[in-house]
């Protein structure tokens, strides 16, 4: 469908006039939503965004490099702690902090990254579920991180306040923007990525690790670089996420959300950007706004009622979430296997050759 | 002190071991890693709690009744949702047993809630024996001693002299051969699910009886189990079994001398075992064919 004719048009960012169009709406629409919008829907939507980063991340890992990972909550705790304590505790301003917890973040994907070059599959899945366990007990057990009572993120200073130069975002309509614009950022550099010959090689090692090897690819340094990139996202969106929740403990970041983002990844189609954007948006919709609340969805919610009071519990009824996360993780599997991004493939091939 | 430190560990190990083997009996068989292990196994218990609890059935009856639940609902899972998924990926077949985990973690919390239970079991913690001087040993810790060791004779008898457990081991080693010689493969699968969901609800009833009752309990045990099996080799039960008692034993001395580190042990036992023999203690060494 997509013939590349030269490698420029294989890099180019916008493939026609068409996508600039839409994309430069969509842009807009982003922009503009602050002015409409209720608060809770900008908080929402905050939330999205940052698991929109973290997804696109976890993507490189999982969809493009073939790799399982299961831990990377614990990147996404090391991000938020990370930031946080770094402007907490050395009083390092935002942009730097960020940044550097970004890094620890990868610096223990890479050592992350070491076992998974004799691992496979389910063996890494393990050691990952492993690692993400580890990292929320130490955090529980260190009262250096504040222990189990979790922290307060310090107030949002974008500026540099050693200079005067503070400016701090209190609303959620200012972090909206300032995570809008990291969050661009991020998919576009990771859409860049994967044009290189860094994204080449995972694509390679994913499609099969021995003939990558043969060809040249230098197995330790592109797998660790993989899960170092991977959780590199993941700290950064932690760190925005520390300061969208504004007070978070240890057990925020437990195994079930890691199980979420692999399933952010795998609903919204593996292997490509658009996918775990849409996987992210649709999956925390329904964590944290639909199923949140779904005794007050007007038909279903008063079925579900009375289904609850008769054979279960009511005040059980929030874990409706969990089980409907779990039916779209075994549906998407059965069903559609390339995910939400599979679906729109063949809509597109669809329209491209209608009416025939 | 060392004796009580070993008893207890060899205790919790043989509960490890047990789950291990639930685990490694449909790893064998389907090369399946069953994430959903832990919470199949809660779900029973939980059964078996409800019977206890609102039926006020004797121990054995609700025992034998949550035994036939679970061998039903492994069967059923295998049923409903890996039997339907065609040629799913190892990315396809985890995201399956992850969804229904979160599946049955829901179904639990929405029936019983997310409060923690006592599971009371006729084999107590508090009654201990002491048959030498300086080696106390609770019922509890008997009773998980008994059973591991008739499961395991139990299984030995099964897979070495049934038809069942012969069509169970000829399709592990290959699957097309032992369709082709008349074996029912997809109903070989059910049955080993079936029977890893038995084995690791006895297990569980243990972990149960010795913590709290809660749908996230199992998280943790599983975890700890797998570190057993990758320890023992995930192929063998009897290296799995001894791998989980190894476990035990690594976990009680490491959690009497720091207490607040024990729960990362399971992990670094995994990591390290891995790194340095990626077949287990006791497995033959395992070449990926090009």
């Amino acid at each position: 469908m997509d013939m590349k004719r030269d490698y420029f048009e294989d890099v180019q960012l916008f493939e026609s006039n068409v996508v600039l169009f839409w994309s430069v709406a969509l842009m807009l629409l982003l922009f503009a939503i602050p002015f409409f919008a209720p608060k809770y829907y900008i908080f929402l939507l905050n939330i999205v965004m940052v698991h929109v980063i973290l997804a696109v991340g976890l993507n490189v890992l999982v969809g493009y490099t073939g790799q399982i990972s299961l831990g990377h909550a614990g990147f996404f705790a090391i991000g938020a702690y990370g930031t946080a304590l770094l402007m907490l505790k050395l009083q390092i301003p935002f942009v730097v902090a960020i940044l550097l917890a970004g890094f620890i973040a990868a610096f223990f994907g890479f050592l992350l990254g070491l076992p998974a070059l004799r691992l496979e599959g389910p063996y890494l899945a393990v050691a990952s579920l492993g690692f993400g366990l580890a990292i929320m007990h130490v955090i529980g057990h260190w009262q250096f991180f504040g222990g189990r009572t979790g922290i307060q993120a310090p107030p949002l200073d974008i500026g540099i306040p050693q200079l005067n130069a503070s400016f701090i975002l209190q609303t959620d309509a200012q972090k909206y923007y300032l995570i809008l614009v990291i969050a661009i950022l991020m998919i576009i550099a990771a859409r860049n990525i994967m044009k290189t010959r860094v994204g080449r090689s995972f694509v390679a090692i994913r499609d099969s690790d021995i003939a990558a090897e043969v060809i040249g690819i230098n197995l330790t340094i592109y797998k660790t670089l993989a899960f170092a990139i991977s959780a590199f996202y993941a700290g950064i969106a932690g760190g925005l996420f520390g300061f969208v929740l504004g007070f978070f403990d240890p057990f925020t970041f437990n195994m079930i959300l890691s199980i979420i983002f692999l399933v952010m990844v795998v609903v919204g189609g593996l292997g490509s950007i658009a996918g775990p954007i849409m996987g992210a948006v649709l999956i925390t919709y329904l964590q944290y706004s639909l199923l949140k609340n779904v005794a007050e969805v007007p038909v279903v919610g008063d079925f579900l009622v009375t289904v609850s009071s008769r054979w279960f519990s009511v005040m059980g009824l929030e874990n409706i979430n969990s089980i409907v996360l779990g039916l779209i993780m075994i549906g998407i599997v059965i069903f559609e296997p390339l995910g939400m991004y599979g679906i729109w493939i063949r809509i597109k091939k669809y329209w491209m050759t209608w009416p025939f | 002190m060392i004796g009580q430190l070993i008893i207890e560990g060899l205790a919790i190990g043989a509960c490890y071991g047990l789950f291990a083997i639930a685990v490694v009996i449909i790893y064998k068989t389907s090369e399946v890693v069953n994430f959903a292990q832990g919470e199949m196994a809660m779900l029973s218990t939980f059964i078996a709690f409800h019977i206890l609890n609102y039926y006020h059935y004797p121990f054995w009856l609700a025992f034998i009744l949550t035994m036939a639940f679970a061998i039903l609902l492994g069967v059923l899972i295998e049923f409903l949702f890996l039997r339907p998924a065609k040629h799913p990926s190892l990315l396809g077949l985890i995201v399956i047993t992850l969804g229904a985990e979160m599946l049955l973690m829901g179904l639990a919390g929405w029936k019983w809630g997310a409060e923690q239970k006592e599971f009371v079991v006729p084999m107590s913690y508090q009654v201990t024996h002491e048959p030498f001087q300086g080696m106390i040993i609770n019922d509890w810790a008997i009773a998980v001693f008994v059973t591991s060791a008739l499961v395991m004779v139990l299984l030995f008898l099964f897979f070495k002299y049934t038809k069942l457990g012969i069509a169970m081991r000829a399709t592990q080693q290959n699957k097309h051969a032992a369709k082709i010689m008349g074996i029912r493969v997809e109903r070989v699968f059910s049955i080993a699910w079936g029977f890893s969901s038995l084995i690791g609800t006895i297990a569980a009833m243990f972990f149960a009886s010795r913590s709290t009752l809660d749908p996230g309990f199992m998280l943790e045990p599983f975890l700890r189990a797998f570190a057993a099996a990758v320890l023992g080799g995930l192929m063998s039960i009897p290296g799995v079994f001894i791998g989980g008692e190894l476990l035990g034993l690594i976990e009680n001395f490491f959690g009497y001398v720091w207490p607040e580190w024990k729960p990362i042990v399971a992990f670094a036992v995994i990591v390290l075992v891995l790194c340095f023999r990626p077949s287990g203690l006791f497995a033959k060494h395992y070449v990926k064919k090009v």
